[in-house]
């Protein structure tokens, strides 16, 4: 069967050494399974995140954006640009629509764009991983190649902020998706009951606002912990990062013992389909998803 | 007349045969209920069933028939005989599906079924089937009091729907408070923006419409008769009176404006300071252009004051001014503000408001005024000063500061004052001070006759009766068309505060049930809410007192009286609700199918246990309407409740005579419980004032019982809600309980 | 741009939509609350949402851009979402917060306006984000010894991530950047310049 082409960008923080380095590694394997080619656009570009606006306004923000758009027009005609990363996603949907909405915002970021020699029709689609698997694959076509049902480990599964909002997955609930907990059932694990699903983790204010931002993540992990969840899931990096990585300075402020494994959806699919830990990236967890590495570890 | 012959017809269907001893029930019929012909079948609704009833009346002469099946609510069309008097005795809804299941409750459960047996026949004995009076003469013109849009909106659907109609205005033209609009609020997609108005179109269609004749400059001189055959005297300006007869009326008489002047501190009475009317005057003026103040000068900045003197001053609750909410000003002051913006987006303009309220598709016009730059500010406005440059004074509600601003003009979204007559309360105190001599009343109440809209000659008083803050009548919870005047039907503004579109729906929605009226009418039959039914009160006035209670309590003014006092009914006018005949100290009132004795002999019919057999005996009179239901629901839902009760529906809680209840006591019953609807302003009585009367003779009844050494509480009044299904069983069961605890009636054994 | 502004007139609301991103959408508020009520970091603003659209319509200039208020947003769209007017109050927070920024008017030692200008800068130079130079340069924002107590204090994570090789130590010495940097830098400079002409900023901005 012919593998399903997407025009992939990657973002900053999977880049090798980055915080969510971790991420692409199983990403590949999951792709390789379902028959998805990821084809990388040429010399892509930092999408701004969700901070850019603070100094990059408009219009620049727009048009570093607009910059991946022609990139993936010129080089990788006719595919949707697809995003592992929620933040990317956003910029380049919200990008998309933007200038769709505004001729004169079109005209003036080809007038931006030309500085760097390219031009943009605005013609592609900008999509996030999840969504192909959900819409281009399916749950029924996600189960086929699992080998290994990840089974005795409770998920919490914690959608967040940007994979759900503005935009979130077709069909999909603002308030309560679904579709975490249908991947985690997939694998067969169990998704325990939620509260803080699609709480904030505080977003790049964890390092400006720290202490208001740490009550986001308190709050996060511990109704984890109430719903007796053995680890967090979730489909974003900032999330991830996040929500991993503070828990320690938050035992060390308040005294708790918080020691939450928080991985993503497709470390899970990649022990699922038969990957080891190593593949499924779970060496770059900072607390070790022992349950999980011990199920990829099994003959 | 024929001869009579009696026949009872219990159903052993739906289980009723698995669970009751059928035999026995029919013995009671024979032996008891002294019925000729008694006859069982297992499926009584069925063709079959229905034939054998139908082969009896056709051979065997039955004329008068109980059929003991399911509740009188089931089943109404295969059961329908309209030619013979029928009882229904409810074995199903009332004892096989609400009395606990199993042997243990055997005995109670033949005990209720047998009882309703026995009442079922000795209800029917005492019926006679209603003949009606259909009255081919009878008026189906329609007449509409009012030229506005409300009155034509009424006028065309009647004229349309093939009635003649006979239109009043009091002006010399048509269109009412439309004529001074520049604009309306949009009524149609997308919302966005002020519309014509269409008066003039709707002017021409009426004047030209070939069924319905106007009389501008007229007013009503007097309205007599009743639905079918009022007769209008209409008053020209120039004093020349005509008669017009008519079957119905609508009463379409719109509103005024608030009074400016009585808002001084709002800048009411100085310059540049102006309520919405005045706006529509200046936007007319300016033809489109740029609005202009009265010294000729652009309207550069203008304030929206929302809730000028209305809901108790803009919100203080302090009950000055009008104390509720016009319901059309938000939308108005939107309008209008967008007069300025589409003649010059540059203008400032603010609305100052504290709950904007847009129902329906407004949320679509806000939306659009917020596209096109007004400003909306959430604000308590405290003061407004008129003058050259006008200042407000508020407080920001929302940022939580006082702050003033100033502006060239200032418009006031006063309120709508309903134009609805005489207050019938005023009247009557008017009237009786009047005939004592007074001359001062005297004087007043020809006052009171000039600011009359239909100067009915009622017993009851001129105009219909007015509901909440002077607007006229409404059975605003369940039928607002409704009104106690029957075959009178208020609309738009004068009934409850209104938009155009509001009003011209409910122009149509009270044309429509002036049709129903002159209809049924002529028939011979009941309008709303017992559509159809042919029976009505007929008095022996040979044992009447001329207590007047009858014509006073009558919640619909039906009865007149006549030179020596006796009732004079008009059957026309009436609702068949009977509660002229629970008012009847004499019991001379009765319906050929519902009586003090049909209910009375109820009573006596079922058979009370001695007291030492521990089986008390509970008499429930319920409404028809929304009681009776409920209990049927109750069974349906397989909720259980005591079998010690006895219930037999009532018209209405107001057609409840007292003597049901001395008969009950003497009897022996243990208690008796009243099941009536909600009273009081938010009433959902049907008959209005049914329930609020039936409450009122129940607390006087004290004095009976004390005469009869019983407690207080033998006898107790309960509000029921058709939804109230749970509770109702409830109720019952703690009853029950209560008057256990309280032992038997010492009057058991007397009866 | 100085000048007193008339209270409750269209001025500041007219700015707003003239040089703030989505700011044509203020007027368009009908004052709810549920923005207020669905921030996560709701408690911490002095103004909500909600308040910033009336105290824009109300023509409090000043108070408007020198809040902090609009600095506290997290980028959780949930205001977005749940408003039933359909605002995009999180971009019109983050075009209130670019604005007062360019004007020079945001709160002196605002640390999310801070990381703003680093992150963008650090963009802007490669084409990439470095987290590392964005990690130490955020630690030394507010001076050398501030700078070092910083890191020490997340010098715990820095190990740990360096460890789950999550952090690179050798992006110091220069790490990911994209090809065409100077294309890139030329491109953002062209859409400041658009920007700030339809602004009617100076070139030089803030």
């Amino acid at each position: 069967m012919a593998k399903k082409q997407y025009a992939f960008y990657p973002g900053c923080s999977s880049q090798k050494g980055a915080s969510a380095s971790n991420f692409p590694t199983s990403v590949g394997v999951v792709c390789e399974k379902l028959d998805i080619q990821l084809n990388e656009i040429p010399d892509w570009n930092c999408c701004g995140a969700s901070i850019g606006y603070g100094e990059g306004g408009e219009l620049p923000r727009l048009v570093i954006n607009a910059r991946n758009l022609a990139q993936a027009e010129n080089h990788l005609a006719g595919q949707d640009i697809v995003s592992g990363c929620p933040a990317c996603w956003l910029a380049t949907r919200e990008t998309v629509e933007r200038l769709h909405e505004s001729d004169s915002l079109l005209a003036e970021t080809n007038e931006a764009l030309k500085e760097a020699g390219l031009n943009l029709k605005n013609t592609v689609k900008a999509r996030h991983i999840v969504e192909v698997l959900i819409e281009d694959i399916g749950f029924e076509a996600m189960k086929k190649p699992v080998v290994k049902a990840i089974e005795g480990i409770k998920f919490a599964g914690y959608v967040g902020c940007q994979t759900n909002r503005p935009f979130g997955i077709a069909g999909e609930s603002f308030e309560n998706p679904q579709y975490l907990d249908r991947m985690i059932e997939t694998v067969g694990a169990e998704a325990v009951k939620f509260d803080q699903k699609v709480t904030c983790c505080g977003g790049a204010l964890a390092f400006s606002e720290p202490d208001k931002s740490q009550k986001q993540i308190r709050d996060i992990v511990e109704s984890a912990y109430d719903h007796g969840a053995d680890m967090i899931v979730t489909p974003c990096q900032l999330c991830q990062a996040n929500v991993e990585i503070y828990q320690s300075e938050i035992n060390k402020k308040q005294g708790t013992k918080f020691s939450m494994p928080v991985v993503y959806y497709s470390q899970l699919l990649t022990v699922a389909y038969g990957g080891s830990a190593k593949q499924a990236g779970l060496d770059g967890q900072l607390i070790r998803a022992e349950k999980l590495e011990r199920i990829a570890g099994k003959q | 007349m024929a001869d009579i012959k009696y026949a009872a017809y219990i159903c052993s269907g739906c289980g009723i045969g698995d669970t009751l001893n059928v035999g026995a029930l029919e013995k009671v019929a024979t032996k008891e209920g002294k019925m000729a012909v008694v006859k069982s079948h297992p499926f009584l609704c069925s063709t079959e069933g229905v034939d054998l009833i139908k082969n009896d009346i056709a051979n065997e002469g039955v004329t008068h028939f109980c059929i003991a099946a399911c509740s009188r609510r089931a089943k109404a069309e295969a059961f329908a005989f309209p030619g013979n008097a029928v009882s229904r005795a409810n074995l199903r809804e009332g004892v096989l599906w609400v009395v606990a299941e199993g042997p243990a409750h055997d005995e109670v459960r033949q005990e209720m079924a047998e009882d309703y047996i026995r009442m079922g026949c000795a209800e029917v004995k005492k019926m006679t089937c209603p003949a009606g009076s259909a009255n081919a003469a009878s008026s189906r013109r329609i007449m509409v009091v009012g030229g506005g849009m409300s009155g034509m909106t009424a006028a065309l659907a009647a004229a349309d729907a093939g009635y003649e109609v006979v239109l009043i205005e009091k002006t010399a033209q048509l269109g009412g408070f439309a004529n001074n609009l520049w604009k309306r609020v949009p009524f149609n997609a997308p919302h966005a923006e002020a519309q014509p108005t269409g008066v003039a179109e709707m002017t021409a269609k009426v004047s030209g419409h070939a069924k319905i004749k106007i009389h501008l400059n007229s007013t009503l001189a007097e309205t007599a008769g009743a639905p079918g055959r009022f007769i209008a005297k209409i008053a020209q300006e120039s004093g020349a009176v005509t008669e017009e007869t008519v079957g119905a009326i609508v009463q379409a008489t719109g509103f005024t404006t608030y009074d400016l002047a009585k808002l001084p501190e709002l800048g009411g009475g100085q310059a540049n300071v102006v309520d919405q009317a005045g706006l529509e005057a200046l936007a007319k003026a300016a033809d489109g252009g740029a609005i202009k103040r009265a010294d000729g000068s652009a309207v550069k900045s203008v304030v929206f004051v929302q809730c000028a003197g209305q809901r108790g001053s803009g919100g203080n609750g302090d009950g000055s001014h009008l104390d509720y909410c016009s319901g059309h000003c938000c939308a108005t002051s939107i309008k209008q503000a967008t007069y300025f913006k589409d003649a010059n987006p540059d203008v400032d303009t603010v609305v100052m408001y504290q709950d904007l309220r847009v129902p329906g598709m407004g949320e679509d016009f806000y939306r659009s005024a917020q596209k096109k730059g007004v400003i909306f500010t959430k604000a308590k406005v405290n003061k407004v000063a008129g003058g050259n440059s006008c200042r407000v004074d508020f407080k920001d509600l929302i940022l939580d500061e006082d702050a003033s601003i100033d502006a060239d003009l200032v418009v006031l979204a006063t309120g709508q004052v309903p134009t609805s007559g005489v207050n019938l309360d005023e009247w009557t105190t008017t009237v009786t001070a009047a005939e004592s001599g007074d001359e001062a009343a005297k004087q007043k109440k020809s006052e009171l006759q000039k600011i009359s809209v239909l100067n009915l000659n009622y017993r009851q008083g001129p105009d219909m009766p007015q509901f909440k803050y002077g607007f006229a009548d409404s059975h605003f919870i369940c039928f607002p068309y409704e009104t106690r005047r029957t075959g009178v039907y208020a609309a738009g503004p004068t009934r409850r505060p209104m938009d155009m579109f509001q009003a011209q729906e409910d122009a149509t929605g009270a044309a429509l049930k002036a049709i129903q009226a002159v209809e049924n009418v002529a028939r011979g039959a009941a309008a709303h809410p017992r559509a159809g039914d042919l029976s009505f009160p007929k008095a022996r006035l040979e044992g009447c007192t001329q207590c007047k209670r009858c014509t006073v309590e009558c919640p619909f003014g039906a009865i007149d009286e006549d030179e020596k006092r006796f009732p004079v009914f008009n059957q026309e006018r009436c609702r068949r609700c009977g509660t002229c005949m629970g008012a009847c100290p004499v019991r001379v009132i009765s319906f050929e199918n519902y009586s003090c004795d049909t209910v009375g002999m109820q009573i006596k019919a079922v058979n009370v246990p001695d007291e030492f057999e521990e089986k008390p005996r509970i008499l429930i009179l319920a409404c028809e309407n929304d009681a009776y239901p409920a209990l049927d629901m109750a069974g349906i839902q397989r909720l259980t409740y005591s079998a010690f009760v006895r219930t037999i529906p009532v018209r209405c809680l107001g057609s409840a005579n007292t003597i049901w209840i001395t008969d009950a006591l003497n009897q022996g019953y243990d208690g008796v419980m009243m099941m009536g609807c909600k009273r009081g302003d938010d009433y959902q009585c049907h008959f209005v004032k049914g329930s609020e009367m039936a409450y009122y003779r129940m607390s006087k009844i004290d004095d009976t019982l004390k005469q009869l050494s019983l407690e207080g509480e033998r006898v107790q009044t309960y509000e029921v809600a058709i939804t109230d299904s749970a509770r109702v069983a409830k109720m019952i069961d703690d009853y029950a309980a209560q008057l256990i605890e309280m032992g038997p009636s010492p009057m058991k054994g007397f009866g | 741009m100085t000048t007193a502004t008339p209270k409750y007139r269209n001025n500041f609301l007219k700015e707003v939509e003239a040089n703030v991103e989505e700011g044509h959408w203020v007027k368009m508020c009908m004052q709810c609350g549920v923005c207020a009520g669905s921030c996560p970091l709701g408690p911490h603003w002095q103004h909500s949402p909600q308040k910033i659209f009336m105290m824009i319509r109300a023509g409090k200039r000043e108070e408007v851009l020198t809040s902090d208020s609009m600095w506290m947003c997290t980028s959780c769209y949930n205001c977005i979402v749940r408003c039933p007017r359909k605002l995009p109050i999180t971009h019109i927070m983050h075009g209130l917060a670019n604005y007062a920024h360019r004007l020079g008017m945001a709160p002196k030692g605002q640390p999310t306006e801070a990381i703003a200008k680093l992150f963008w800068d650090n963009l802007v130079k490669t084409g990439r984000v470095n987290e590392l130079k964005f990690s130490l340069a955020m630690y030394f924002k507010d001076g050398f010894v501030q700078g070092i107590k910083n890191a020490m204090a997340m010098q715990g994570i820095g190990l740990g991530l360096v460890k789950a090789k999550r952090l690179n130590p050798m992006e110091i010495l220069g790490g990911h950047a994209c090809k065409d940097k100077s294309g890139i830098q030329k491109m953002v400079a062209k859409a400041r310049e658009i920007e700030d002409r339809r602004k009617g900023f100076s070139g030089a901005g803030a």
